[in-house]
């Protein structure tokens, strides 16, 4: 078992070692308790769920995180048509239920899912403490890769056998 | 590369279904969505314009079990094929951990299959991931219709070193459309071993 616990699909593969992970998700716990919010989502560009804090059961995490990236996506490049390098931040405002959206570190986006049980003004200013103390964490991250080449083949052999017998299984029709 | 959650042991996998508009890859993926166990498949999720066309992708979780301990999940999309929507087809490639290519035989689409797969290579330019890195999987599509160009001629514009695995298929009666997901599965997964 390697000591990192997260292996994000970015272009060199980036993996995020276990207290860093531990640490990402308190700042997410204390950023839903601080703002009362009803869920935080930490997602990569690519549209893979990192990790999450608050009540998923009501949400398709999946399609909410592959949606959210590609919104921000397609917004990125809005932004870089008038000139901007980014928008750093979304809002999206429904009658009950808002999302709060902004990248960290370049790479990662925050969702946060609020109702009126809390305001768009604490969720910002909460978000943007969380987003920096996230940042630091991702900056630690990198600096770390640099020094430790990651573990780039993670299975042995018997996890691809097993995998295709699966594949056999499933699509064999 | 996949995304590899040690501590929920999950394993996420990107496959992109690339090629030109019109060419099948919406009919790979609601084939796939309509035949799956509701247990295994996510919510189809479109983003198409009204007429049908993909605007900015298709979406399709896809469980495939608890593999030694992991749970395994493959995410299917689509890129919209026609040629202006390139700004859209770049941003879905992104994280991409496996290609199916979905070519039209129609003899009148054979340079837009050139142009597409080009263009794939171009946009994977872009993100510093070169053919030779990444699994691709080949599909020839539209194989019912009677104006087709012969697998051969296909093979020599997009597969001449015949280094990616090939499947001829009728995407909407399903034919070959489970054999190149089940392909390219296999080689997704076979990168992390």
């Amino acid at each position: 078992m390697p000591n990192y616990i997260y292996n994000i699909p970015m272009q060199e593969g980036v993996n995020i070692f276990e207290e860093d992970f531990w640490a990402i998700t308190e700042a997410l716990n204390r950023l839903l308790q601080g703002t009362n919010a009803r869920t935080i989502l930490l997602i990569d560009k690519a549209g893979q769920l990192i990790t999450s804090a608050g009540d998923t059961s009501s949400i398709d995490v999946s399609s909410f995180a592959t949606l959210s990236a590609a919104d921000f996506a397609a917004t990125s490049q809005l932004a870089s048509l008038i000139g901007e390098k980014e928008f750093s931040t979304l809002f999206h405002q429904g009658e009950r239920e808002n999302l709060y959206v902004c990248l960290i570190a370049d790479r990662v986006i925050l969702a946060v899912i609020f109702d009126q049980r809390t305001t768009l003004g604490l969720v910002r200013v909460k978000a943007k403490n969380t987003a920096n103390e996230l940042e630091k964490i991702f900056e630690d991250i990198f600096a770390k890769l640099g020094k430790e080449k990651p573990q780039q083949k993670p299975f042995d052999i018997d996890f691809t056998k097993a995998a295709e017998d699966e594949l056999d299984k499933l699509f064999g029709f | 590369m996949a995304l590899i959650n040690y501590a929920s042991r999950e394993i996420n996998s990107k496959i992109v279904y690339y090629g030109p508009g019109l060419g099948g890859k919406t009919t790979n993926i609601k084939y796939i969505y309509s035949k799956l166990n509701p247990e295994i498949k996510g919510k189809l999720i479109s983003l198409a314009t009204e007429l049908d066309r993909t605007l900015f992708f298709d979406f399709l979780p896809v469980d495939l079990g608890t593999i030694k301990g992991f749970k395994t999940r493959f995410h299917l999309y689509t890129v919209p094929g026609q040629v202006f929507y390139n700004a859209s087809r770049k941003l879905i490639l992104k994280g991409a951990d496996g290609i199916v290519f979905v070519a039209d035989s129609q003899i009148e689409r054979f340079d837009e299959n050139i142009e597409s797969f080009q263009n794939m290579e171009d946009n994977l330019k872009a993100y510093n991931i070169v053919l030779e890195k990444i699994p691709i999987v080949l599909q020839y599509n539209k194989r019912d219709l009677p104006n087709i160009t012969s697998v051969e001629e296909l093979q020599k514009v997009l597969n001449p070193q015949n280094k990616y695995p090939y499947f001829e298929a009728v995407a909407v009666q399903g034919i070959g459309v489970f054999e190149t997901l089940k392909e390219i599965c296999k080689r997704v997964l076979l990168t992390l071993s």
